[in-house]
């Protein structure tokens, strides 16, 4: 029998475009040292550890042996798990794994990326199919000027619409030091004149590239409720990675990997009305438009219905149901750790260590994750052990 | 630990380039063949881990050009970065954790990229890439400190490739069957003293595949379940210098461990076959040191008496090893697909009379840095 | 004599070489580009279980499961579904050089088929352009092809 499952301690470190100061591992160890911490535990409770990133960013092959000095792993079991952007939401999954399945009863999940290292656009390409996409594929925002021109073709969504997202993710940044966008708020108008990318998507629609790790520790039930006062139990994990190749991307029926991914993680969390029961949400919201469509594939308002949603305040602070209290994805993109930092900030939702940016009473939080070919990966977490 | 068992396996054959195919088909081939190993549809598989390395791939999110072969459109999903042995370990954690079952699927092409470069990028990029080590010259550093500890000797080594090149001729998957003798392993050309050709494992191209499944879900497959008796992994330090390389401290580790899981007080006598990592010749009297089969410095001497030959006492590799054919990924996957058959009695002209208990190790970075212990059993 | 900590230089290393590779392209990609080079045309495959054309040819239909063998000959036109002009610089990896901007990204329906094609598209201007529009594709001289992607030139709106 699965055992249950929660998340009783989190860290990430402090998050810059460039950080200098610190080599990968070491950048890794301010994580770990801070969600030690967290949970008042040392590295020698730690049973296993899963660690991940995408390779080619710091050209590290071995990611899981090339950092224990810094995870902790020494003498301990540790492995690697990569998805591409969804690496960080598959780190977490697999630490509940590891601590379902029995064998484990704490465990570390560490996701980091140090974006300074390489050239993240080049990078990325080179996921593309060598042989047919990656003479035309020039990273990830062409193809997401792809999906947002033909989400406002569909529904008459504006430009506008798509900066007021912007706009929330830098308000809530103001409430999290940890952001790397903290305390720089921005208006609607600053979001449409700047430079344009690709069309519809211009530079403050789209997230940076930053240095930084996350860190969780997932315990057992027996252990979570020693470790922490309130601990996150994780109620449900659902993973949709529905296509290979980006040609097979329907940008028309929406997020598909998301909508299917969203309905299995709210059925096996008994969440029937997710709009109503879902308290706070940490989504992985790359760029700005992804704010209006993609919350429609999850079920919180219907299609074409993202812009009011959004307009009327829903996902502020204070509203029914507050998306990214922490900045999200366009404050802080240190890609191998920017899933699992949702996790994490979900997890400190429940936990109520969120300080200024704390929403009140949150019994139900959800986390996504985003990445590859239009993947999506889902956790809901609960401030109540799971049935 | 509750009970869950290996129902389903295949394999490609392996060769030196498999230039017709990209990882996709040989992933559809491994997927399909393991369902119907199993007598599974694509509806028996309940979630799905892959195994694959960007490096190697030459490709970033390279479990992307996989997951539609392997059957993941509309299932739950991961990607394991790293040997098959470590990717099977989560694929079984997720059986113990709630799916009824899980398909493991590996793949890699040597052939595709350039081994040197891919394996120099495990070393550090500040203190060691530079210097150019690679898989190759830092085992020759550890095969080097190993047998000067020891005394182990070259000919003890190359009894190694000629025992393991023997058993991959009654291998149809190996890659490099081969009647040589110790004087043509000791005469093959010096790739990094005291590593010769013939101590090294060959470039390979191949795919391999597992079905893991709880208790209820084994009942339903056609195949007698190959029960998951014990599994551990542990690792090392990572700097070469900060380990000792003569003593493999995280296989002791990962050993302890699954042994004990499976109730194995002492491995030389309870364990009918093992099937280890033998990118080197070396590596395998080192590895049955570190699983306990033999004392520190013995192992050189449990290869010269002949005990890991198919008729000794304790044969080793009788698949041919990683020495025959040396999918990197795939390789530790297929340890266990062979400990699997030896105890189903399907190994064929390989095949170990009467296993009941099996090992199969698989291993990540540099000189065995982390290991993988497997114990299957029949019951 | 203490060692003054206070103005380290902090540094960095540099790696910029590429790795090579070799990639297979297939039985079915390999057949494609031989199409192109022989008769100009594009050459997709056709699911038996959701009848979907798929181009650039493959073996398996994903959400199908299914292994496909029918080929379908297609030809050089198409039709714009989604397009973007690109302004930003990146290193392109199949080159190591900055690639030159702008220039555009185009998701094109082969005609016939149900997918996605990428590839570029020599309009720059994005109000010249538009959703829907017919596309042809430029390729190279035949005996200038290599059996890559970079066999089509790119291309071009049928006005």
């Amino acid at each position: 029998m699965a055992r249950r499952v929660a998340i009783v301690g989190t860290g990430q470190t402090y998050h810059k475009s460039h950080r200098l100061d610190v080599n990968g591992r070491e950048l890794i160890n301010e994580a770990v040292t801070r969600a030690l911490a967290d949970c008042e535990l040392s590295i020698a409770d730690i049973d296993a550890i899963i660690i991940g990133n995408m390779d080619h960013f710091e050209s590290i092959n071995y990611v899981d042996t090339w950092s224990v000095e810094g995870s902790g792993g020494y003498m301990k079991p540790i492995m690697k798990v990569t998805t591409g952007g969804t690496t960080g939401s598959s780190v977490a999954i697999a630490g509940y794994y590891h601590v379902a399945s029995g064998l484990f009863d704490k465990v570390l999940a560490i996701g980091w990326e140090k974006n300074s290292e390489s050239d993240t656009t080049a990078a990325i390409v080179t996921c593309s199919d060598p042989i047919w996409d990656r003479f035309s594929y020039s990273g990830a925002i062409p193809s997401l000027a792809t999906e947002a021109s033909a989400y406002m073709e569909q529904y008459g969504a504006t430009q506008e619409d798509a900066a007021r997202v912007a706009v929330r993710e830098r308000t809530h940044a103001l409430n999290n030091p940890y952001a790397q966008m903290y305390n720089r708020p921005i208006t609607i108008k600053d979001v449409m004149e700047s430079p344009m990318l690709a069309y519809p998507i211009k530079l403050l629609d789209v997230c940076p590239r930053t240095d930084g790790a996350c860190a969780v520790v997932f315990a057992a039930e027996g252990v979570a409720e020693k470790i922490a006062v309130r601990p996150a139990w994780v109620k449900s994990c659902s993973v949709r990675h529905t296509t290979t190749w980006f040609g097979d991307v329907d940008y028309n029926t929406g997020m598909l990997s998301l909508k299917r991914a969203s309905k299995e993680a709210f059925e096996k969390a008994g969440i029937k009305d997710p709009v109503e029961e879902i308290d706070v949400a940490e989504l992985y919201l790359p760029y700005s438009y992804a704010g209006l469509k993609w919350i429609e594939a999850i079920g919180f308002c219907g299609p074409g219905e993202g812009p009011k949603f959004i307009w009327d305040g829903n996902t502020d602070m204070g509203g029914k149901l507050p998306i990214n209290p922490s900045g999200g994805v366009m404050c802080t993109n240190c890609i191998g750790a920017t899933a699992l930092l949702r996790v994490a900030e979900a997890a400190i939702q429940i936990m109520g260590k969120g300080e200024a940016r704390q929403v009140p009473d949150v019994t139900n939080a959800m986390a996504t994750g985003f990445g590859g070919c239009w993947w999506s990966d889902v956790v809901i977490l609960g401030k109540d052990k799971p049935n | 630990m509750d009970k869950i068992a290996i129902v389903g396996a295949s394999q490609t054959k392996y060769e030196r380039r498999k230039k017709g195919e990209i990882f996709y088909d040989m992933i559809y081939e491994v997927t399909t063949k393991a369902m119907e190993d199993a007598d599974y549809t694509l509806e028996d598989i309940d979630n799905v881990i892959t195994v694959s390395n960007d490096f190697l791939d030459g490709r970033t999110i390279s479990c992307m050009a996989v997951q539609e072969a392997a059957g993941a459109h509309d299932k739950n999903v991961s990607t394991i970065e790293g040997d098959g042995a470590f990717g099977a370990f989560y694929g079984a954690m997720r059986v113990l954790g709630g799916f009824g079952t899980t398909l493991v699927v590996a793949h890699s092409k040597g052939s595709e990229g350039d081994p040197k470069i891919i394996t120099n990028a495990m070393f550090d990029p500040i203190y060691h890439r530079l210097l150019g080590l690679d898989a190759i010259s830092s085992s020759a550093l550890q095969a080097s400190v190993y047998m000067e500890r020891y005394g182990i000797t070259e000919q003890q080594c190359a009894l190694v490739s000629v025992k393991n090149h023997k058993n991959a001729k009654n291998n149809p998957y190996a890659q490099l069957p081969m009647d040589i003798t110790v004087d043509d392993v000791m005469r093959s050309k010096k790739i990094a003293d005291p590593i010769k050709l013939l101590d090294c494992s060959p470039i390979s191209d191949g795919a391999a595949a597992i079905i893991i499944a709880n208790e209820k879900r084994a009942k339903k497959a056609r195949t007698k379940p190959i029960w998951i008796k014990g599994v551990a992994h542990c690792s090392d330090a990572y700097f070469l210098g900060d380990r000792d390389l003569a003593d493999p401290i995280s296989l002791k580790d990962a050993s302890k461990k699954a042994y004990a899981m499976a109730g194995i007080k002492d491995p030389m006598s309870e364990i009918d076959v093992v099937e280890l990592y033998d990118a080197f010749t070396y590596m395998e009297p080192l590895w049955l040191e570190g699983m306990g089969i033999c004392d520190a410095g013995q192992g050189g001497q449990l290869i010269e008496k002949g005990i890991t030959v198919m008729d000794g006492k304790l044969p080793v590799n009788p698949s041919g090893g990683v020495l025959s054919a040396h999918p990197v990924l795939v390789a530790g996957l297929v340890r266990i697909i062979e400990a699997a058959l030896q105890i189903r009695g399907e190994a064929g002209d390989h095949q170990i009379k009467g296993a009941k208990t099996a090992l199969a190790h698989g291993i990540n970075g540099p000189c065995g840095q982390s290991h993988c212990v497997w114990i299957l059993g029949s019951k | 004599m203490g060692i003054d900590r206070k103005d380290t230089e902090l540094l960095t290393v540099t790696f910029d070489k590429g790795m090579p590779y070799e990639w297979s392209i297939g039985k079915y990609g390999s057949r494609f580009f031989q199409e192109i080079k022989e008769h100009k045309r594009f050459l997709g495959t056709r699911c038996p279980k959701c009848g979907r054309v798929l181009v650039p040819p493959r073996r398996i239909c994903g959400p199908c499961f299914q292994e496909l063998d029918e080929l379908v000959e297609l030809s050089d036109t198409g039709t714009i579904m989604a397009f973007s002009v690109v302004n930003y610089p990146f290193i392109d990896p199949a080159t190591g050089i900055q690639r030159p901007i702008p220039y555009t990204y185009g998701y094109i329906n082969i005609d016939g088929s149900d997918n996605i094609f990428s590839h570029i598209i020599n309009e720059t201007d994005a109000n010249k352009i538009k959703v829907g529009m017919k596309v042809r594709a430029v390729f190279k001289e035949s005996q200038e092809m290599e059996g890559n992607i970079q066999d089509i030139k790119h291309f071009e709106i049928i006005r």
